[in-house]
């Protein structure tokens, strides 16, 4: 009784959680212009956004968020790696003070970093475009990238490096072949995370893209909903992401489930 | 190719680049927001935040954003913690799942969440008021509430409320006694970790309530829109004021 309890509990949450998201995914299925009203089924919502007739400003926001997201997710993954394996090497002190730095980021709000990155650009006299929205992105995602390193680097025999470059390893042969494997792991998650990050990004963008006419999907719902009427075809859209999300979600962790189970398993042999 | 040599051998100098990136791009622009609170064309001042205590409006959306906040807070807490409970007793439910299915919305941009939520408002005919407001961020911030305490649960040892059971305590008291207090540092993360967002944010409270509720965060960035960048570097001057504050008693909290 008790267990039934608890679990009708978990269920009426989540059922509250994802009410929102259902009636989203239902009403993608219907041409209607406004959400809560239905025109009976039709693909055609799907059918727009995939011609690109749901209008060239949707379709460059949706260019701009991958492009924003891809390009400053690969610099994040480079920038932070790295600058993980040199925290790893520094003393004490200034490992402590790195690492406070790179903690800030995380703490603050979007808000709070969006204006003070906004603020630099004014001060320096910038130009604000995608090129800053960049730039805001990789401040934000690189520290994310560190702490997802960092744990690959603190796993990692140390003595490895040493060894390959005893072994008479150009340093770069060291780093690709012994150091780079290690840390592949680490920097791929840093790497999905920082590309997240960025596509979820709402008010760093905001703040960061000028007036020059860019917009993330983000700034273009914003722009949308306060118009008023909410551009029909999001509804798929947010359909198709919140479905690749789920599979990706559910395949990563099967795979963490399996390489778990396979941990112990050789556990389970070693003894 | 021997400055390469020195390069890759040095691993420390690798931190360098990052080092001057984030002094660049976080440490420069957080200095920035407190230079354009205190200084404008006519040297320093201290006119910004004279004009934030003194107009009566600001004051009020910011002790009315507080409020939010902590209704929010209190609901979360409320509505969080038998969640993380459950899911961290292990003869209920599949903890992994629930998990994964708790985190998922959080993966959907917050502003579609948002509209999803002024859409089933709609969908079911109810006013979109303050009511709404705190069901948004409710649902907005949820798993913040429900991942700290699920973790300190999770890890807290299952022989400790067996020996509490075993010198006769009853349920109630297990948990009250045991279970409660062991789980509070998880419960005063996920405070800090729902309320610091609930008092930054800026369009959800607009989309929630067709702009009808002001709050804090709307104010900043109507007044860096409309190009009063000093009152508003001091108005983030103050939220930044208001999280270091409430990390700091978070922190300091957890550590007892």
């Amino acid at each position: 009784m008790k267990k039934f309890l608890a679990n009708a509990y978990l269920w009426l949450v989540i059922a509250i959680l994802y009410a929102p998201i259902l009636i989203i995914l239902i009403f993608s299925f219907t041409d209607a212009k406004v959400l809560g009203s239905w025109n009976g089924f039709s693909f055609d919502l799907y059918a727009n956004l995939f011609k690109g007739e749901a209008g060239p400003s949707l379709n460059s926001a949706i260019i701009n968020t991958l492009l924003i997201a891809v390009v400053s997710a690969t610099v994040s993954t480079m920038l932070g790696s790295i600058a993980a394996i040199g925290i790893y090497n520094m003393s004490r002190r200034e490992r402590r003070l790195l690492t406070f730095v790179n903690s800030i980021p995380m703490i603050n709000p979007d808000i709070i970093t969006g204006i003070s990155i906004f603020l630099l650009f004014v001060f320096m006299g910038v130009t604000r475009g995608i090129g800053t929205i960049i730039c805001a992105h990789i401040a934000f995602c690189t520290p994310y990238v560190v702490l997802s390193v960092m744990p690959r680097l603190i796993k990692m025999n140390p003595n490895l490096y040493e060894a390959a470059l005893d072994l008479g390893a150009t340093p770069f042969y060291a780093l690709r072949k012994v150091m780079f494997p290690e840390l592949r792991p680490g920097m791929l998650s840093g790497f999905i995370l920082a590309l997240t990050l960025s596509i979820d990004d709402f008010a760093v963008t905001l703040f960061t893209k000028g007036s020059g006419g860019i917009d993330t999907l983000s700034t273009y719902i914003y722009a949308d909903a306060r118009k008023g009427g909410l551009t029909p075809e999001l509804r798929p859209l947010f359909s198709i992401i919140f479905i690749v999300i789920l599979v990706l979600l559910v395949i990563f962790n099967m795979r963490t489930a399996k390489q778990a189970a396979a941990i112990e398993a050789k556990k389970g042999g070693d003894k | 190719m021997n400055w390469l040599k020195n390069l890759l051998g040095n691993r420390r100098v690798w931190a360098y680049p990052y080092a001057v990136f984030m002094a660049i791009f976080v440490i420069l622009p957080l200095l920035l927001v407190v230079y354009f609170s205190f200084v404008d064309e006519g040297g320093f001042t201290i006119r910004y935040f004279q004009k934030f205590f003194l107009a009566t409006d600001s004051i009020n959306t910011f002790i009315y954003s507080i409020g939010i906040a902590m209704v929010t807070t209190l609901v979360c807490l409320l509505v969080g913690y038998p969640c993380a409970y459950f899911m961290a007793n292990k003869s209920f439910a599949t903890p992994k799942v629930m998990a994964m299915l708790f985190i998922l919305p959080m993966w959907i941009n917050v502003l579609l969440r948002t509209l999803a939520t002024v859409a089933l408002f709609d969908f079911m005919h109810l006013e979109l008021d303050e009511g709404a407001l705190v069901f948004g961020m409710v649902y907005n911030f949820l798993p913040f509430m429900i991942y700290p305490i699920y973790n300190t649960l999770q890890k807290m040892d299952p022989s400790l409320t067996e020996a509490a059971k075993d010198l006769g305590a009853n349920d109630f008291r297990v948990f009250k006694d045991v279970v409660l207090p062991l789980s509070m540092p998880g419960v005063y993360s996920g405070i800090v970790m729902v309320f610091m967002p609930t008092i930054s944010t800026f369009a959800v409270a607009e989309l929630l309530t067709m702009n009808n509720v002001k709050l804090f965060g709307t104010v900043i960035q109507e007044n860096i829109n409309a190009g009063l960048l000093n009152y508003g570097s001091a108005l983030s001057l103050i939220l930044l004021i208001i999280i270091g504050l409430t990390s700091f008693f978070g922190n300091d909290d957890t550590k007892n």
